[in-house]
């Protein structure tokens, strides 16, 4: 890992470690905007990290967005930060300016179209998004739209659609945003290097970097509490079926991190939709077989409110499912090797 | 802040391993040509001594020892592009793969200068094949526990005792055995030294162990006064435990551990055809994302190796994970295709499955059981 990773590194563990406590992520749960920490986020230069410097980004890579994103999974994280992190890409590689602020992107629905379309001098926007991430709270939405039959990013802002309010299980808004002819505040045919289908393949991709955190996340609290835990005169950590069980949740979870590091790299390198859908299917895997033996270690108080430890197997759940789940993803895959044959297996495999 | 327990850092292979790749794959392809599935099956178990000697003779035996012992100096890396293109095809490395894998790693680093110069060039030719003894018929998991007695006798050792599951004993060279210099029930792991022992020493007695397939490569192998030489022993007296602990990682951390079915699933995509219906689909993506993912852990540990780093834990985690991953397959070629499983009649894929399914439950007993590898794991996290 180079140096600049570490660094970032070390950034959002210190930022997320003070300011995420249990009290904030309940505050934000009853609808508190944490905008101290936003402020914060971006005054560390931790929302921008693939903009280039020239546009006001830390000019990084796709291996350095990862070290950000995976840590908002470790910590919980109550902010899009990894979907601002996509819109600003998305824009800023479709060469639009990147607007201050919560960002968000859509539609997450494979199979949702909005219609983009020329209006005098500009462009507007129509259709229904549903399920977009934290669509009350971002002041912009990046969008990817077929006009004049080739794919376009449009950024609209948040006074031009109207949001219906809803959320996933962890009670993070996944709202309903409807554009009724919406002004389009910047527009572009989409950059050389994204493609068509930006939106579902990196909101998997971040989904991916973000359940891999609230895996490891899963694996340091549960062994914790399993050594602290005493039944029986001894910790239960101390017991074989408690050390299997917490064994297989780091194979897991070191599965997960794999996985999604390696898809990162992909993204860095470019082309990585083989390993994109891998890391989709295998942390998703992975995230629900974590979050079941973390709770059956924990016992009965890790099913309270009060526990912390529900902050993130409630977005574990929830995130599994987002950008596809791993029945989808699984069949994608499965198609594309099927489609090369059998003898194509090992050539594909090896070559990436 | 959770400190991951385990350390993946992704390894990129170097071009000069990539280049060596298009190398290997040709040779295979002249050696092997169409090699039927159900031999491919047997991924590494396939043992042909000629096949040995054309492997040292390219230079993929001992492909990182030094070069004054006959080895290449050439990269784990490397190494490990080898061994992978060999197991995707069930390429027969068996009569050299012990010996390649643990047995001339564990002479480089604790054997004299004198066994070192005696036995690996010819291991890196492809010409000695080992065996491993280890276990014996009151010891398997617990293997500080075993009882073949090695007693001092003039110019070495007397050895009396069994071993068993001893691999390719009846074809192999020498043994790396692993027995009792010094007794004390209160300390057990302590008192073990290993030794080289050549098979055809008199008082040595073998006799097949048939496997529930009915072939045979287990042997029990008793030792009833076996003299074996000073010069022969590997390391100081009562080191023992701490060289086979080093070797057992050897023995963990290859793609070895999560291809023994790579047979199967090619012939799995090659029934589903090239336009599978949803769930065949489904079913093979998710082996498919497992797979990838095993290969990039498998690679990170030899990343490790190459960096001089010791990924014992890792390679349990991959052990584990890869063996599970090798065992899910036959189960769910049988629930998706729900075909007959075959010894010699049917199709390609029925013969692949009827050999693989009767030999899965071996696969997460060599070199470490399930528990054993979980224990390992247990103990990285801070819980032993």
């Amino acid at each position: 890992m180079n140096e600049l990773r570490t660094l970032l590194g070390n950034v959002v563990t210190r930022l997320f470690t003070d300011r995420v406590t249990p009290d904030v992520l309940a505050s934000v749960e009853k609808g508190q905007w944490p905008a101290a920490l936003w402020d914060a986020l971006e005054e560390n230069g931790l929302t921008l990290p693939l903009v280039p410097e020239a546009k006001g980004g830390a000019g990084g890579t796709w291996g350095d967005a990862h070290v950000v994103i995976r840590a908002t999974g470790r910590h919980a994280v109550p902010l899009p930060l990894a979907e601002t992190i996509v819109a600003a890409w998305l824009l800023a590689e479709s060469g639009l300016d990147v607007p201050a602020g919560p960002l968000t992107i859509a539609p997450v629905h494979h199979d949702e179209r909005l219609r983009l379309s020329r209006a005098g001098d500009g462009w507007t926007l129509s259709g229904t998004a549903a399920r977009v991430p934290w669509g009350r709270a971002a002041r912009h939405v990046a969008v990817v739209a077929e006009a004049e039959a080739r794919p376009h990013v449009a950024l609209v802002a948040a006074r031009d659609y109207r949001v219906t309010e809803d959320r996933n299980l962890a009670l993070e808004p996944r709202d309903t945003l409807v554009f009724d002819g919406a002004p389009v505040s910047a527009v572009a045919p989409i950059g050389a290097r994204v493609p068509p289908d930006a939106v579902w393949f990196y909101g998997a991709l971040a989904r991916s970097a973000q359940m891999a955190g609230g895996l490891e996340y899963l694996v340091g609290q549960a062994t914790r509490y399993a050594t602290e835990r005493r039944q029986f005169g001894k910790p239960i950590g101390a017991f074989q079926a408690i050390q299997w069980q917490l064994a297989i949740l780091g194979e897991q979870a070191a599965a997960a991190g794999t996985a999604a590091a390696t898809a990162f790299s992909a993204a860095e390198r470019g082309d990585p939709a083989f390993e994109i859908a891998v890391a989709k299917v295998r942390v998703g895997e992975a995230a629900g077989i974590g979050a079941s033996i973390a709770h059956q270690v924990h016992g009965a108080i890790g099913f309270t409110y009060e526990h912390a430890l529900q902050f993130t197997t409630r977005r574990l759940w929830s995130w599994r499912a987002e950008f596809g789940g791993e029945g989808w993803w699984a069949a994608t895959l499965g198609r594309s090797i099927a489609a090369r044959g059998a003898d194509g297996l090992w050539p594909l495999l090896t070559a990436r | 802040m959770a400190v991951p327990a385990f350390t993946f850092e992704l390894c990129e292979l170097p071009p000069a391993a990539e280049a060596l790749r298009a190398e290997v794959r040709a040779f295979l392809r002249a050696e092997l040509g169409d090699l039927p599935p159900v031999r491919r099956a047997r991924s590494w178990g396939g043992w042909d001594r000629e096949f040995s000697r054309k492997m040292g003779a390219r230079g993929w035996i001992g492909m990182t020892w030094p070069k004054r012992y006959g080895g290449h100096e050439r990269s784990a890396l490397e190494r490990y592009v080898v061994l992978e293109e060999m197991l995707a095809v069930g390429a027969p490395v068996s009569a050299h793969w012990v010996a390649d894998r643990q047995s001339g790693p564990l002479l480089l680093r604790f054997g004299t200068e004198a066994q070192r110069q005696r036995f690996l060039p010819a291991i890196a030719r492809g010409e000695l094949a080992f065996a491993i003894g280890m276990s014996e018929p009151d010891s398997g998991s617990d293997l500080a526990s075993i009882r073949t007695r090695a007693e001092r006798a003039p110019g070495g050792y007397r050895v009396n005792g069994t071993k068993v599951w001893t691999s390719n004993a009846h074809r192999s060279d020498y043994m790396i055995a692993l027995f009792r210099t010094h007794h004390d029930p209160a300390k057990k792991h302590e008192g073990l030294t290993q030794f080289l022992v050549d098979t055809k020493l008199p008082g040595i007695t073998m006799s097949p162990i048939i496997d529930l397939r009915g072939s045979h490569h287990f042997n029990m192998v008793v030792f009833e006064d076996a003299f074996v030489p000073e010069d022969m022993r590997v390391g100081e007296e009562g080191a023992g435990w701490k060289q086979v602990t080093a070797e057992l990682a050897f023995e963990r951390s290859g793609p070895e551990r999560y291809l023994s079915c790579f047979a199967l699933l090619v012939e799995l995509i090659r029934e589903v055809g090239r336009e599978p219906g949803e769930r065949a689909a489904a079913t093979v993506g998710r082996l498919i994302a497992h797979l990838a993912t095993l290969r990039q852990m498998s690679l990170s540990v030899a990343g490790m190796i190459e960096a001089g780093r010791n990924p014992n834990l890792e390679a349990a985690v991959v052990k584990d994970l890869g063996t599970n991953f090798e065992q899910e397959i036959p189960e769910i070629v049988h629930a998706l295709l729900g075909v007959e499983p075959t010894i010699d009649s049917g199709s390609d894929l029925q013969q692949a499955l009827g050999y693989l399914t009767q030999n899965a439950p071996s696969f997460s007993l060599r070199g470490g059981t399930r528990e054993i590898l979980r224990g390992i794991i247990a103990r990285g996290l801070g819980l032993r």
